[in-house]
């Protein structure tokens, strides 16, 4: 009973719904003697650098949350991590299934099996980093209603989540396309500089969907029919080039020039032979990449003391 | 009412009645007027699709989010060493406080400055039951803010707080029985020191053994951190850890003052 540290007396107020004193004389307003004794408003946002450097000190965090989460999809499955391996290989034995054997469609594009993985491939790879992105605040407020820690890091470590997923879809995209008799050559290596754009690309949204989603969870129903027919318009079936050549020039430039079109034709270029990057491409990939991931991350960053709330 | 001073004494007078003691009294917590508003329930709740769609035509204005209002207008200040019981009823906003104090809700109005950053003590959120424990306390430490090596060198230690055997501690934590998850959830999450401590119901858990070794853990937490906030439903965990206790109702405060006579006041009227 007596674990009564120190001889503190407090005078008892017995506080009957009378609002505090405002101003009341000798005796400091909260706000001054917080001040005084410099103490910072709880769960105030930091400054944009500051919010940098915060987030560079949870890249751990980020990698093993990321790591987890693809680790814990598979545990209860009698298979567990093959699935990992499984899920694309079995993603892309359906489009050769019905593309390949039974609609015969290849449209004239040469190699269009390998034409439509890397497509497949790629965009999905966008569709889910959004998808999870969106979900990744609004999905977690009980984590982010526990812990402090710089709320970016939920739709990063969710993107950096379906990156682990692509590398491994790459391996099988990789074998699929050397079995389809694409040389493997120097320009592969630019799989590299494209992913990265991707990825970067990919951030952006996932922040600008994190915020929004939190606020309006609607948007969760509604992302996916946008997403479908983003991908319809992306070039993943298709030629853009072909598809398009009677269509009116702007919406040749909205359609080549839109960033799932740029990522898929840079992958293309980057490991089939057959199908040449256009040059405009790389330069449109970083612009893409530039400018999403900055305006997803300050416009993700001014809410950040707001995502508790729900 | 057992205390009747109250009209007169208002805010700071506290510092005041302590005479010599003043010049240490450091706050490390001040919470200003503080209101805090949940968002929940959206779409306008239940009802069929049906129904929901002829009120989205004929433009029925309805509650497309319903605002839960738990904290009305908190006022108090807390100091170096003291360690503060709160006590309510379920639904009286003391986790709500908790949580802003810590910065995790946002003050509709008003506002809460603290010393350092508040932690609250739980890690839960951030575990995943499918993963060994092993990885769980990885994940924990990171989530709470450690450094891999910091992790490395506190791991051990962890393990054995939570008395957990190094077959058990590589499989699934959904193997678990409740109790050793708990002490795990527990080990993990007081791993970390802070300077401003938020312990929500923490004590409760695990078998006698291990609550008497979390209450002195808890002890130690305390000596290292500035201040400890204590929600607790055991009136008697809260006499017997805390000097200062705040007795909140409906998001206000009732009554602030030395522990064992807000506990005393509360029991009287819920008896």
């Amino acid at each position: 009973m007596a674990r009564i540290v120190g001889h503190i007396t407090y005078p008892h107020r017995m506080v009957e719904s009378v609002p505090p004193v405002v101003g009341a004389s000798a005796s400091p307003a909260p706000k001054e003697l917080a001040a005084r004794y410099g103490l910072a408003q709880s769960g105030a946002r930091p400054a944009l650098l500051v919010y940098v450097r915060q987030l560079w000190g949870r890249r751990h965090f980020i990698v093993e949350y990321a790591r987890a989460r693809n680790q814990a999809q598979y545990t209860d499955t009698a298979l567990g991590q093959v699935w990992q391996i499984l899920t694309p290989v079995l993603n892309a034995a359906v489009f050769y299934l019905i593309f390949g054997l039974l609609l015969k469609t290849s449209r004239g594009v040469h190699n269009y099996i390998s034409f439509l993985v890397v497509g497949v491939f790629i965009f999905t790879y966008t569709q889910r980093a959004v998808l999870s992105g969106s979900t990744s605040i609004a999905g977690n407020l009980g984590l982010v209603r526990a812990l402090h820690f710089p709320r970016a890091t939920l739709p990063l470590a969710s993107t950096v989540m379906e990156l682990q997923q692509l590398l491994v879809s790459v391996v099988v995209l990789c074998v699929i396309v050397l079995a389809t008799g694409e040389p493997l050559t120097l320009s592969w290596l630019l799989l590299i500089p494209a992913l990265f754009f991707q990825t970067l690309f990919n951030c952006g949204l996932a922040l600008i969907f994190a915020r929004v989603t939190s606020r309006v969870r609607d948007m969760e129903q509604l992302l996916p029919f946008a997403l479908r027919t983003w991908m319809y318009a992306s070039g993943v079936f298709f030629v853009i080039h072909t598809f398009a050549r009677t269509a009116p020039i702007a919406a040749q430039v909205v359609l080549k020039g839109n960033p799932a079109a740029v990522y898929i034709e840079l992958v293309r270029g980057a490991l089939m032979a057959s199908h040449p990057a256009a040059p405009y491409v790389w330069p449109l990939a970083a612009f893409w990449a530039v400018i999403t991931f900055a305006v997803g991350f300050v416009y993700f960053w001014r809410a950040e003391e707001r995502y508790g709330r729900g | 009412m057992a205390v009747a001073d109250s009209a007169t004494t208002s805010e700071g007078t506290v510092t005041t009645s302590r005479g010599g003691q003043d010049a240490e009294r450091v706050p490390t917590v001040v919470v200003d007027d503080l209101h805090v508003v949940y968002r929940v329930a959206r779409g306008g709740g239940g009802g069929n699709a049906a129904a929901s769609l002829l009120q989205v035509i004929q433009r029925k204005p309805r509650q497309l989010v319903t605002e839960v209002h738990a904290i009305r207008g908190l006022t108090f200040t807390a100091y170096r060493g003291e360690a503060i019981g709160v006590v309510g009823r379920n639904g009286s906003g003391k986790s709500t406080l908790l949580r802003a104090v810590a910065g995790l809700l946002p003050p509709a109005s008003g506002a809460v400055y603290t010393q350092g950053q508040p932690s609250l003590l739980g890690v839960n959120a951030a575990l995943m039951n499918t993963l060994s424990g092993e990885r769980n306390v990885v994940l924990g430490c990171l989530a709470m803010g450690m450094t891999p090596a910091e992790v490395a060198a506190r791991y051990d230690e962890i393990v054995a707080f939570a008395d957990i055997a190094d077959e058990a501690i590589q499989r699934q934590m959904t193997t678990y029985s409740s109790g050793m998850a708990a002490k795990l959830r527990f080990a993990i999450a007081s791993a970390k020191t802070h300077d401003v401590l938020l312990v929500d119901e923490a004590l409760a858990t695990g078998d006698a053994a291990f609550r008497r070794r979390s209450e002195e853990r808890i002890r130690e937490l305390r000596e290292a951190a500035g201040t400890v906030f204590l929600v607790s439903h055991s009136l008697g965990v809260i006499r017997e850890t805390c000097q200062r206790a705040l007795w909140i109702d409906e998001g206000t405060l009732q009554m602030d003052g030395p522990a064992v006579e807000v506990v005393e006041a509360y029991e009287e009227r819920y008896k």
